[in-house]
């Protein structure tokens, strides 16, 4: 038995007024709880409009939308709003608010007491790497592109809501500190467990943040929604393939690790393997096969030297390895769709 | 140096009645301006996000700012009888302007995405209002109603035209006796208080601008 879904669209639809094509056609869609599912595809797709249409900051013209079980699509939208997180590119902090007040906004409209909101509001500053006592009396004027997103996550976890909707929230930060931002996010996810939807149009952001895709077409249509490993073994269409570009097998060796594998036994340095030379790069244990090919790659070798905790080899990772794992995946994600076609 | 010497010793003479006006005309123009500024927030408020009524508002209040004063003045004398009140009436009428034009401007310039996420946040649209957008649109609706003020204190030196009070006494009171004993001095003392009260009223505003507007929005 699955577990019922955190967020269920049930063939739900947008047609803008004053147009004639839908944004978003029929969509069916479950995510999980605790899950972060990525909506991914190219620009005026509909993603936006599908996240936005979950906490209905725009009605749906057509379909059900269900949160726990229980049909949202008629309740006061302010009320729901406040159960769940909203996070935009443009992060909209208040201006005139100083980060703590900012912080407070939701709490505040729920009407806790004050020092339960002070407390809220340290808390989560400190879980975002921010520090209350610097930061919480700055205007936002005063912050840098990454610390203001900080903030914006953490004023969408005032309440301490259950689900979150990210639309591209770090979009427009560069490319270090969205790195930064994305790895901190997830660390935090770690603890949180919090249900996330989160938009993005770069599926190498897709591929690194979520514990699945959805990857959509024209009008939010599902072309694939499955783990990024399933994906990149097994594109179901040439939509999807294109869309994932090139590269895509190799992508799919960031999944796996070089301790996992069945290495080759590692014949001492001056050992006479077949190949004549023994390899001189190494790498360690809980490093990915993309790490070991790069390696491989780096040194010309077409192997490379897998060290221990201890750093003592232990063995070898050969190019071989790289291709049985790919070809491993690949038959896991055919058999795990031919079983999905033979079920339906 | 012997005009200040008069114009002083005219002063001292009739400090009384100088007060008195003085006092009078602050009334007016404090009494239209804070009706303006209620009367012309809403309207902006309301305007704001319809576009229709929004050029016609502006556009209206803007026609007002042509009408030459004493015939706006006089408008509402039937009305209302002779006196402050027909003043005042025209006063509020030129007062809408720039604080409409500042209301709506200032509304308009608030960010979408601070919009967007406060109602992503749950906020109703009265407290999108009162929480974000007013408090955002604040410092430029300020600066209408300082426009305003400064505006109205000018304009008001006409009510004794309709009957009404003020420095305008001291003006109209000289240059209809002109020629005779202290007239430059009377005319020099309404101007002259009329300007000095508009600097006044001006720095407090300022004040109170500086203190209701966020230090987040200080440039
Ligand atoms: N408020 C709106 N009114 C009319 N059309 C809209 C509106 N918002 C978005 N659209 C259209 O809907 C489609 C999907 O937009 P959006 O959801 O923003 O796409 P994405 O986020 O994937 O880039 C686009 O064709 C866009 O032009
Ligand atoms: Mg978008």
């Amino acid at each position: 038995m699955a577990v019922e879904p955190k967020i269920r669209l049930d063939h739900v639809s947008k047609v803008y007024p004053g147009t004639d094509t839908p944004a978003v056609s029929e969509l069916t869609l479950d995510i999980d709880p605790g899950e972060i599912l990525v909506l991914v595809g190219p620009s005026g797709c509909g993603k936006s409009t599908t996240l936005r249409l979950i906490n209905r900051m725009i009605e749906p013209t057509g379909g059900r939308i269900y949160l726990d079980g229980d049909d949202v699509t008629d309740v006061n939208p302010d009320q729901l709003r406040r159960r769940i997180g909203y996070v935009i590119q443009q992060i909209g902090l208040f201006p005139h608010q100083t980060i703590a007040e900012n912080v407070a906004t939701v709490p505040k409209m729920l009407k806790w007491e004050k020092k339960k909101i002070s407390a809220r509001v340290d808390e989560l500053l400190d879980m975002v790497g921010l520090d209350p006592r610097v930061y919480g009396g700055r205007y936002p004027k005063e912050l840098s592109g990454g610390q203001a997103q900080r903030v914006g996550v953490a004023r969408a976890l005032g309440a301490d809501p259950s689900i979150m909707l990210m639309d591209e929230p770090f979009g427009a930060i560069d490319p270090i500190t969205r790195e930064s931002l994305q790895n901190e996010f997830l660390r935090l996810q770690d603890e949180l467990r919090k249900t996330i939807v989160f938009v993005t149009h770069d599926i190498d952001e897709a591929i690194k943040m979520g514990d699945r895709i959805a990857i959509l077409g024209k009008q939010s249509v599902v072309h694939q929604a499955d783990t990024p490993e399933r994906i990149l073994a097994y594109p179901v269409d040439d939509f999807v393939r294109s869309f994932i570009g090139a590269g895509t097998a190799m992508k799919g060796l960031a999944f796996e690790r070089v301790g996992d594998l069945d290495l080759a036994p590692f014949d001492g340095p001056n050992g006479n393997g077949e190949s004549g030379a023994e390899p001189t790069g190494t790498i360690t244990a809980d490093a990915t096969l993309y790490e070991a090919l790069e390696e491989m790659l780096r040194t010309a070798d077409g192997k490379t030297i897998v060290l221990d905790d201890s750093g003592e080899p232990a063995g070898v990772v050969e190019l071989s390895h790289l291709s049985d794992a790919l070809r491993t995946a690949q038959d896991e994600a055919r058999r795990h769709y031919d079983e999905l076609e033979a079920a339906s | 140096m012997d005009g200040l010497q008069s114009w002083w010793s005219y002063v001292v003479g009739h400090s009384d009645d100088v007060f008195e006006a003085t006092l009078e005309h602050a009334q007016i123009t404090v009494t239209v301006v804070i009706l303006a500024t209620v009367f012309s927030v809403a309207l902006g408020i309301y305007v704001q996000s319809r576009p229709t009524s929004k050029a016609i508002a502006l556009a209206i209040s803007g026609i007002f700012l042509t009408i030459p004063a004493l015939a706006l003045f006089a408008l509402f004398i039937p009305l209302v009888g002779p006196g402050n009140s027909p003043a005042m009436m025209a006063l509020f009428l030129y007062a809408i302007l720039p604080i409409l034009r500042n209301t709506v401007t200032g509304l308009d310039e608030v960010s979408p995405a601070v919009v967007e996420s406060a109602r992503g946040m749950g906020m109703s649209p009265a407290q999108q209002l009162w929480r974000v957008r007013l408090p955002l649109a604040w410092p430029l609706i300020m600066t209408g109603v300082r426009i305003s003020t400064l505006l109205t204190v000018g304009i008001a030196a006409i009510a004794i035209l309709v009957g009404g009070g003020g420095l305008g006494v001291f003006i109209q009171g000289g240059l209809t006796r002109l020629g005779l004993p202290n007239s430059v001095e009377s005319v020099w003392v309404g101007t002259v208080f009329t300007v000095v009260l508009g600097l006044a009223l001006d720095a407090v505003l300022s004040l109170i601008q500086r203190l209701t507007s966020s230090r987040g929005l200080r440039a």
